[in-house]
């Protein structure tokens, strides 16, 4: 395992600092981009020492910056870091700390370098290099992009095992006594003779002594939590009810927000007439703010109420209003003006599909709502020094920063307190709630308000997934698939997102535009994937899997109608073209849990598809039963790996529910414009999947990878074009368009 | 008006038309029903009304006078566990948790009407639950759990 001479490499320093009645420990990064004095300037007393762990004699925090969005993130990172510290759960707090920018994510850059997962080749990992800088400067504290995991497995345990060699030291100094012959052992550092000290009786002698630097992080064999079943340090209150979550919050003198927005996200607010308003019971002031108006009450429905009876003149979209309109653009984006990169060109796709009979296809993915369960929400508190304000977010700073930008201050006078979330999915990548509810805040300078979004002003604003188009053509010969020209167009997620923030969209061509297609590890003679970027057109941001949650649908479920088109078995011939063991284990793994090849009854079908994002190779079999009511989804089989497994349950989770929600979604749910607004104004018509109709889901984690994922999104893009494949596999229908209900029933 | 929540009587000066949710939730400080939708579609805001299982959001304060409401509060504590909330915890059923109050409820008044309910009962009673999350292996796993610990006891 890595010991300093690994981390070294990627320049880890460690520290530590006295604070109040004790000690920090902390860890940053000294790897300096050349002669950026941006970095310098952000670095000046804010990044040079970020505490991980805090000691005083009170107690234990573990700072865990990551969002806990519902993914476990607090008790996978507090386990990171109790691994090395010698902490048993219950012996510590953990707080997600003030935004920093120290806390950038240092994983994200893999993701987002244009090269395939398995390139480890210099002209790669330069590349990554000079991304991971990037963040670096922008401080980038980012929650998402399935990262969490893999930014926080060797920095947490580092800074665990700072902490611990730093307080036997101090152990030894004070028991005068070698080091080398103490043990720490739950939270106390143990002397030779039996005796032991607790950490919080050492943290003061700690904060005076020099942090042990040489450190070696312990091996696989000697982890007491890593890879065992661990429980949440939530469950007990998320059982009971007892859990706040931001929406619960209350403070004294706090009051209570509703805003109506444009409908036609983004359009501008004519005029408006809220006398009606003003006069409902509980009501305290109307707050025009941008692009809408919000209502302060004394009591969330009452302001839900009043802001229903305002009457709006609203402006157009800036966007096509109507639906087909959409997909008209996205059918024209498919020329060389609007190419964004030719992510793959092996071997001589013309020539091929010229030569052959092709087989050719249009694929469609709409848009389609975050909708997390907890709505939308933030509670701000402007004062002429600057604002305070509890809100779940995935990019605190960025927050900070936009708020700043409205109260009228500096990003370092916004003081956030992240909270936990009921759910994003990537919703919470967007702040306009946030801003909205500073707006509101400004206006009532020194009243806490809470902005609570009713859920139809959520799905009227959620920035949804993209809408995105897929064309191909291919070609068969000899019973094998022997070309395959794979076109996406879609409008690009980053520049929709960036655009509401204070950031230039990144140079270069649009990664997420071909995630999930262009890595195919299957040895094509004849494979091209062509990315288009169509033009922007509804706001758009990242959703569960991002590009992938299209791009995987179209790559797969094509690539089986062209392996049915050969008259090959659709798992052996994705087992013969893989070029790849540690994704070939994947699929094997899927055909033999669900004992592919079996023979299934007349009305029962199954398919198997196979799609790596975020690094993460990922297969599942799906098997339906089409019965005369619909299509009933039986079971499914799913095999991922994420290179190491910190905690097993949390991994069967998090993979079962992933499937639920590539599947729900694949079944269900669209959003889709009209007169320029969202015609979907709540779950009745964005349903995703029920508990009836929820299959059994096996799953099977695997270990081989050389490196670490995560495991939140990967499993999303296979199970739409599992799905697809096994309605095929039952009915002979092939649906080619999401939601698949357009086509059949589900029971 | 008055209210009995959780065992307790309490006073409510509210609209004879404010649903129960926003009564609890904004005037007596009972957070543990949420707010999901507002249209009894995603059942987060779930308590039982003398012991049956209702959407809080879509029924007044003034239609529940004189019944007993019962939070996922007054259901158990962390010190005090209903046996479905030890289920749940056993099962580590919550991911991001927010509609497990409501799960939660619907759950327990399931079990104290078919204390062995079959597979088809559980969809039946659960499926107006919405977990966005996709926790429903886990849901079904720790209702029987809870069935058979109840029986049990």
């Amino acid at each position: 395992m890595a010991g300093i001479g690994t981390i070294a490499r990627r320049t880890f320093l460690v520290g530590s600092v006295a604070i109040a009645g004790g000690v920090a420990f902390g860890y940053y990064m000294v790897r300096k981009p050349h002669a950026n004095p941006l970095l310098d300037d952000l670095a000046e007393g804010e990044a040079t020492f970020n505490p991980w762990v805090k000691i005083s004699s009170e107690g234990i925090t573990l700072i865990t910056p990551h969002t806990d969005l519902g993914q476990g993130a607090y008790s996978m990172q507090a386990a990171l870091i109790a691994e090395e510290l010698d902490l048993d759960f219950g012996q510590f707090e953990v707080s997600p700390g003030a935004p920093s920018a120290a806390y950038y994510n240092t994983a994200l850059a893999d993701e987002a370098a244009p090269f395939l997962s398995t390139d480890r080749g210099m002209q790669a990992n330069m590349t990554r290099g000079a991304m991971g800088a990037l963040f670096k400067i922008l401080g980038a504290q980012i929650s998402g992009g399935s990262t969490s995991v893999p930014d926080s497995f060797d920095k947490l345990r580092l800074a665990g095992a700072v902490a611990r060699e730093t307080l036997k030291k101090a152990a030894a100094a004070k028991a005068g006594v070698s080091i080398e012959d103490l043990q720490t052992r739950s939270g106390a550092v143990v002397l030779p003779d039996g005796d032991s000290i607790p950490y919080t009786d050492l943290a003061a002698a700690a904060a005076k002594v020099k942090p042990v630097k040489n450190v070696e992080l312990r091996a696989p064999s000697e982890w007491r939590l890593i890879g065992k079943p661990m429980q949440r340090l939530d469950i007990v209150g998320k059982s009971t009810g007892t859990l706040p979550y931001g929406v619960d919050l209350e403070i004294d003198g706090m009051v209570h927000a509703a805003v109506k927005l444009n409908p036609r996200q983004g359009g501008a607010l004519n005029s408006y007439d809220a006398s009606a308003a003003e006069a409902m019971r509980g009501v305290i002031k109307v707050v025009p703010v941008t692009g809408g108006v919000a209502v302060v009450a004394d009591n969330t429905w009452r302001a839900f109420q009043a802001a229903n009876a305002i009457e709006f003149d609203w402006g157009p979209a800036p966007y096509p209003a109507e639906m087909d309109a959409h997909w008209e653009t996205l059918s024209g984006a498919f020329k060389e003006d609007r190419l964004d990169k030719v992510w793959r060109d092996d071997g001589d796709v013309d020539a091929a599909i010229a030569a052959g009979d092709a087989v050719d296809a249009e694929y469609r993915a709409p848009y389609v709502a975050h909708a997390p369960l907890e709505p939308i929400s933030a509670l701000v508190r402007v004062d002429d020094n600057g604002a305070e304000l509890w809100a779940g977010t995935q990019m605190p700073r960025f927050v900070q920063t936009n708020v700043a930008a409205i109260v009228g201050c500096e990003p370092e006078d916004v003081q956030l307190h992240n909270q936990y979330v009921g759910g994003s999915f990537g919703h919470r990548l967007e702040d306009e709630q946030i801003k909205c509810a500073a707006e509101v805040a400004k206006a009532m300078k020194g009243t806490p308000v809470k902005l609570t979004y009713s859920r139809e002003e959520d799905f009227a604003h959620d920035f949804p997934r993209q809408i995105a188009m897929g064309k191909m053509k291919g070609v068969v010969e000899d019973g094998r698939v022997a070309a395959y020209d794979l076109s996406i167009a879609m409008p690009s997620v980053a520049d929709s997102q960036l655009s509401r923030q204070p950031l230039d969209p990144p140079p270069g061509p649009d990664s997420q535009i071909a995630a999930g297609a262009w890595n195919l590890p299957y040895d094509l003679p004849h494979f091209r994937m062509s990315a288009y970027k169509a033009p922007p057109l509804a706001p758009i941001s990242s959703w569960r899997s991002v590009g992938a949650s299209s791009n995987g649908f179209f790559a797969d479920a094509f690539l089986d109608e062209l392996i049915h088109a050969a008259g090959a078995d659709p798992l052996e011939e994705r087992l013969r073209l893989m070029n790849n063991d540690v994704a070939r284990k994947v699929l094997e793994a899927v055909g033999e849990m669900s004992g592919w090849g079996s023979a299934m009854e007349p009305n029962r079908g199954r398919g198997v598809a196979f799609i790596e994002s975020f690094g993460v190779p990922c297969a599942e079999v799906v098997e339906v039963s089409a019965t005369d009511a619909g299509v009933k989804i039986d079971k499914v089989f799913v095999a991922a790996d994420v290179g190491r497994i910190v905690d097993p349950i949390n991994f069967d989770n998090h993979v079962k529910g992933a499937v639920v929600w590539g599947l729900g979604h694949a079944m269900n749910c669209e959003i889709t414009y009209s007169d320029g607004k969202a015609q979907q104004t709540n779950y009745h018509a964005h349903e995703g999947m029920r508990l009836y109709q929820c299959p059994e889901i096996l799953v099977r984690g695997l270990e081989n990878a050389d490196r670490i994922r995560g495991i939140g999104e990967p499993p999303v893009p296979p199970a739409a074009p599992a799905l697809a494949n096994a309605i095929f596999a039952a009915t002979g229908e092939r649906i080619r368009e999401m939601p698949f209900n357009k086509h059949i029933e589900f029971v | 008006m008055q209210l009995i929540v959780n065992g307790e009587t309490v006073d409510a000066d509210v609209e004879e038309d404010m649903p129960l949710l926003w009564v609890l939730r904004d005037e007596l400080n009972v957070k543990g029903p949420k707010y999901g939708c507002g249209i009894a579609q995603c059942g987060a805001c779930t308590v039982h009304v003398d012991g049956m299982p209702v959407r809080s959001c879509s029924i007044t304060a003034k239609q529940v006078e004189g019944a007993e409401v019962t939070t996922i509060e007054g259901l158990g504590t962390p010190d005090a566990l209903h046996a479905v909330q030890e289920a749940w915890i056993d099962h580590q059923v919550a991911q991001c948790g927010y509609c497990q109050s409501g799960q939660i409820m619907s759950a327990a008044a399931l079990l104290a009407i078919y204390p062995e309910p079959s597979d088809e009962q559980i969809d039946r009673a659960l499926s107006a639950n919405l977990c966005r999350c996709g926790t429903y292996p886990r849901i079904r796993e720790a209702v029987k759990s809870a069935a058979a610990k109840l029986q049990g006891a």
